[in-house]
């Protein structure tokens, strides 16, 4: 085979606490569609932004060379002048600007004086002929769906003179017909010498198009394999991804034998604020038992934090459909304070957006979701109660701080977790759903995590857990939903759960219909 | 102790800033002359009062998440209009007047808080709206011409002095002792709610400071109390208006401090969404800061007529920008979630005293501007300064 065109050589990348690549090194040959799979978090996204510069020269370790040279980008400008160009899951246009603005934004024809119009334009009409996206390149990028938006991506690439196209998920929001559209285009570009990178949970899309594939886990390469020499298959890509020792990091819980079915979702459809067509969560139906925790699992995107704000009082999406028992009685759920006054709490994944205020104190931030439980009559707050409530609260779920009244912005990462579960606990659920509630904090601020839910189990409480750590959905739950583009693909018990069996049931039902 | 000093005069920075200022106008100003004296001192609480009460509105609706309300000068011409109306053209009851002068304001309010809370149209919108579509009303309402004069009744509601409103017959000596009481029993009151809160928390094994840094700012209070009523003991007494104003400035105070609505309003101002997550109804709390505010506009507008004793057509031009500016200078953070009652009443006399400071200097009327507004901007880069390096000491 010919020299690669791109080599990466012992990248190692820390961020303060984690090693988010550890030595990775990758080639990548001229004409050929590497893929690259791995986990959430696996570093797949740190690699392709120590490449693209969005991580400058100096701030990881190892070498870059490109089409023979070694590289020092210290921003994208720099990456994408020698034609790499990364499209990111999210899409980056801007809505309210035509396709032609959108493609030439930040590269535009003319002088920086004066934009020449009738060349963008024409120049957009021809590459948007080779892509084949019949549109005009005057209509806006809002009013034309997301699977050409997709597409003008690409465009905006190849405007970009680009020689290494970077795809970050690109067929996460398409449906099966655009995405067949957009594979074809890439064997189609294949052909005419391009190189791809394209990083995809969809297995059956990798095996259809990739000449190779690396497996990344836990910021380090495990193999790659080559289309034609290797045997590729399913098992073999899923162990590579999820392989990792289990390690006996969580404490141990008395299992009791589960009461009756506390919370049961039937036929739940979820519609996305925005993209109307979209269905976020597809006829989904679950059940909690009382003393349970139930586990969620799923890649980024499966729907599952939707699911959970969606049964929230509506806090998320449109259109929404479906049956919500509470301890066997219908209910419907209009408002967060409808779902409060049930028993329910959301334990946000995004602590810091969605679950703290960040500028206030401890103590607000505890009472914050059940304010009347320390006002007298109904408006006044009783602030000696209120901080009596607080300190005990922040004690039992062994906030480290110098004292209630310390700004929430300033605690650690694993401490604001454990303001935030003890501001749900104080609005005295039953229920609770834990949305990624070890995200961002340390092993042992974890094991603190887990022994808190313990305690809860042990006060009779239930815990719907979402977790994009399989291990620790393995070592927690009694059982484990798998959730996968919107729907529930399947239930295992704690007994036949292992990462295995839930990365090959997510592999299979990607993208193979 | 220096950790100790360093926060005492971070807390109360823009305290001591104010009184800093005002012995810096004492030095600069010619004998005789002083910001202290009686009469200035009665003027410069008479002459802002409006500031004060539209700047306490004004803070609610920022805190609600940085919110303004550009509309509040045309409130106040539009309120005032009909108090004008009501008691001038009709001879209404000075008492009814006021009472459907207030409710025309919290319409006003509520229209405003309509558009903005439950619509979604950004504030600096609706509210400029507001500020076109009053004013308007207003000048047409009095057909282009000053509403006046007001009955005497209706102005010694306003503009009276009580110790001297209330006594049989009120000479120098009488209203001097009084209006010395009235000043003497607020700060007794003050220190003593103080103290007994302190060791209320004390005994039940709260986290309290030394009793010293504690009791420094009340103390420091009473004593400008003590010293602004003998001041004004020597003038005509305490201003009617003061009295309202002290109304005013305890039930804010105990609404954003002590109160279920205020909590969430602070909350909702600093993360809107967690707020919304944690089951507040941040529309309704938005309506209601608006309604609030334009409770507190008509509160202003009445002040303001009854001290010109006529509705002119020029009335309230402005008042918007000055109440803004006494919220940022007071520490009221622009994208909300912070700010106190009394930061902004201070802020709003330190406005205040700057501009009688520079008067009284005859420094021009354009420069008294210039000043105000480099006065501000300071306040705001000192305070987000100040922050950063905070957090970045963190």
């Amino acid at each position: 085979m010919n020299t690669p065109l791109l080599r990466m050589e012992s990248i190692t990348k820390e961020f303060p606490g984690v090693k988010a690549l550890k030595e990775v090194s990758l080639e990548v040959y001229p004409g050929t569609i590497h893929a690259l799979v791995g986990e959430n978090g696996a570093g797949k996204s740190t690699l392709m932004n120590v490449l693209s510069g969005t991580y400058s020269h100096g701030s990881y370790t190892g070498k870059i060379f490109f089409d023979g040279e070694e590289c020092r980008f210290g921003r994208i400008k720099d990456s994408e002048k020698k034609g790499i160009v990364i499209i990111h899951q999210e899409l980056a246009l801007n809505p309210y600007m035509s396709i032609g603005e959108n493609m030439f934004l930040g590269n535009e024809c003319g002088s920086f004086f004066r934009i020449n119009w009738n060349q963008t334009y024409s120049e957009a009409k021809k590459y948007l002929d080779i892509v084949g996206l019949n549109e005009s390149p005057h209509t806006l990028v809002q009013d034309i769906g997301v699977g050409k938006q997709q597409l003008v991506e690409i465009v905006k690439a190849l405007a970009k003179n680009v020689r290494l196209l970077i795809l970050d998920e690109p067929t996460a929001a398409l449906n099966e017909d655009d995405s067949q559209n957009l594979l074809k285009l890439l064997v189609k570009f294949k052909s005419e010498g391009m190189t791809c990178i394209l990083i995809s949970h969809k297995l059956k899309e990798v095996e259809q198009v990739a000449d190779r594939i690396t497996v990344i886990r836990d910021g380090a390469v495990i193999e790659t394999m080559e289309k034609d020499t290797d045997e590729i298959n399913e098992y073999r890509i899923a162990k590579g991804m999820v392989g990792r020792e289990l390690n006996d990091y969580y404490p141990e819980r008395e299992k009791a034998a589960p009461g009756g079915i506390c919370l049961e979702v039937k036929d739940w459809t979820v519609y996305h604020p925005l993209y109307k067509h979209f269905k976020v969560c597809d006829n989904v139906s679950f059940n909690l038992r009382k003393g349970e925790v139930v586990g969620i699992s799923g890649l980024m995107g499966a729907g599952r934090t939707e699911l959970a704000m969606s049964i929230f009082g509506r806090s998320y999406g449109a259109d929404i459909s479906g049956d919500l028992f509470i301890n066997g009685k219908s209910v419907k759920l209009k408002s967060v304070k409808d779902a409060i006054a049930h028993k329910l709490a959301y334990v946000t994944e995004d602590r810091k957006a969605l679950g703290l205020v960040l500028t206030n104190e401890i103590r607000p931030n505890i009472t914050l979701a059940n304010t009347q439980r320390v006002a007298d009559f109904g408006f006044h707050l009783n602030k000696d109660l209120e901080r009596a409530q607080a300190t005990e609260y922040s004690a039992r779920f062994g906030v480290k701080c110098t004292g209630i009244e310390q700004v929430v912005g300033n605690l650690s990462g694993g401490n604001q977790q454990k303001v935030l579960l003890a501001k749900w606990m104080f609005a005295e659920p039953d229920i609770l759903i834990l949305d990624e509630p070890t995200r961002g904090i340390d092993v042992g601020a974890k094991y603190e995590i887990y022994t808190l839910i313990n305690d809860l189990i042990a006060q009779g409480k239930s815990v719907l857990m979402i977790s994009s750590e399989m291990p620790e959905l393995l070592g927690v739950c009694d059982r484990i939903y798998v959730m996968n583009e919107g729907r529930m693909i399947g239930e295992l018990s704690a007994e036949e759960a292992n990462q295995e069996a839930i990365m090959m049931m997510i592999l299979k039902s990607s993208g193979g219909k | 102790m220096a950790k100790h000093f360093r926060s005492i005069t971070e807390k109360y920075a823009l305290l001591l800033v104010l009184l800093f200022t005002m012995l810096v106008f004492q030095i600069l100003l010619p004998d005789g002359v002083s910001l202290f004296s009686p009469h200035n001192l009665n003027n410069l609480i008479v002459q802002n009062s409006f500031v004060v009460i539209l700047a306490i509105g004004m803070m609610m609706c920022i805190a609600s998440g940085g919110h303004i309300d550009l509309a509040v000068g045309s409130i106040v011409i539009f309120v005032g209009a009909f108090a004008g109306i009501f008691i001038v053209n009709m001879g209404i009851n000075p008492y009814l007047a006021i009472l459907l002068c207030l409710g025309i304001g919290i319409l006003i309010g509520s229209w405003q808080g309509f558009w903005i809370a439950y619509i979604g149209i950004p504030s600096f919108i609706v509210t400029l709206s507001g500020m076109l579509t009053f004013r308007g009303l207003a000048l047409w309402l009095m057909g282009g011409r000053n509403i006046g004069p007001f009955p005497v009744e209706y102005r010694n509601l306003f503009n009276s002095f009580l110790p001297a409103h209330w006594l049989n017959n009120p000479n120098d000596d009488t209203v001097f002792i009084s209006t010395l009481l009235i000043g003497i029993a607020i700060s007794v009151v003050l220190i003593a709610m103080k103290l007994v809160s302190y060791f209320r928390r004390k005994s039940k094994g709260y986290e309290v400071e030394n009793i010293f840094s504690e009791m420094l700012y009340p103390v420091i209070i009473s004593a400008a109390v003590i010293f602004l009523f003998h001041q004004l003991g020597r003038h005509n007494g305490m201003p009617a208006v003061l009295l309202l104003l002290g109304v005013i400035f305890v039930a804010y105070s105990y609404f954003s401090q002590n109160t279920v609505l205020g909590r969430h309003l602070y909350a909702m101002g600093g993360n809107a969404k967690a707020a919304r997550l944690s089951g507040i109804n941040t529309k309704r709390t938005l309506f209601f800061a608006y309604a609030n505010n334009g409770l507190l506009a008509s509160v202003a507008a009445l002040v303001v007529v009854a001290r010109f004793n006529s509705v002119n057509t020029t009335a309230g031009e402005g008042f918007e920008l000055q109440a803004i500016a006494a919220c940022f200078i007071g520490g009221a953070s622009a994208y909300g979630g912070t700010g106190k009652v009394s930061g902004v009443v201070i802020g709003a006399i330190f406005m205040g005293v700057l501009n009688m400071g520079m008067s009284l200097l005859g420094v021009d009327m354009n420069l008294q501007r210039v000043t105000t507004g480099l006065v501000l901007l300071v306040a705001v880069a000192f305070d987000i300064i100040s922050k950063k390096r905070r957090a970045g000491a963190a």
